[in-house]
């Protein structure tokens, strides 16, 4: 189960409505160990594109270091769809490369930029497998 | 002459859990060729037949190696090496 704030998951949904029709993603960093998202950290889609998304290397590289130094992980690593449901593509589950992390989808296909009905899903995906988990909003 | 790489979660599985290991080698090549030595199979998560895996990224200190030299790149006892895979997917 992925436990989130209500202030993340907005700032997340907030993310995915600005950047489409292209795909947004990012990172909310937590204590090692805790599980915890606690700090959000929203990434620049390098491929800028509606079907893929890619951190920049130089910022991944920043990314990593300052969780590092923090003594942080990333706890969820968000990406949106704009076109499919919010579940992870064949690409997602081939790359996926934090088997601790909490893998969230969000779906702007109904709305688009604007308010209106989102899909926000979570997953673990370890060795390829996917395993939806509750998303309980705190 | 030890060169310090720091190795991704995913892996450690071939570190024994280590996050950061040494190894030898005057480039980058030398340097994965020298990991797989040790750490057996990790030289296969990080290539494939035309070099380094495209979702793989190796950074030289704070340098992605692909605007370096790529497998060519030289690197000294001063350096570290960090591996982090891709953030990526569709």
């Amino acid at each position: 189960m992925l436990e989130i704030s209500r202030d993340l998951v907005d700032q997340i949904v907030r993310h995915a409505r600005a950047d489409h029709p292209d795909e947004a993603c990012g990172v909310i960093a937590g204590p090692a160990g805790s599980g915890k998202p606690n700090r959000f950290i929203a990434m620049i889609n390098a491929a800028r594109s509606p079907t893929f998304y890619e951190f920049d290397s130089a910022d991944l590289f920043t990314l990593y270091k300052e969780m590092d130094e923090r003594d942080e992980e990333p706890v969820v690593i968000y990406h949106s769809h704009t076109a499919t449901e919010a579940y992870p593509s064949r690409t997602d589950i081939s790359l996926a490369a934090e088997p601790g992390a909490h893998y969230v989808l969000v779906s702007t296909r109904q709305s688009g930029q604007n308010e209106g009905p989102y899909e926000f899903r979570s997953y673990r995906i370890v060795d390829g497998v996917v395993t939806e988990e509750t998303v309980k909003v705190i | 002459m030890a060169i310090e790489v720091r190795v991704p979660t995913i892996l450690r599985v071939y570190t024994g859990g280590q996050k950061s290991v040494n190894a030898e080698g005057d480039t980058l090549q030398a340097v994965i060729t020298n990991l797989e030595v040790n750490y057996p199979g990790i030289g296969g998560r990080l290539l494939d037949d035309s070099g380094l895996r495209r979702f793989v990224n190796v950074y030289l200190n704070d340098e992605d190696v692909r605007f370096l030299d790529g497998l060519n790149t030289s690197v000294g006892e001063q350096d570290a090496i960090t591996i982090l895979p891709a953030v990526a997917g569709g």
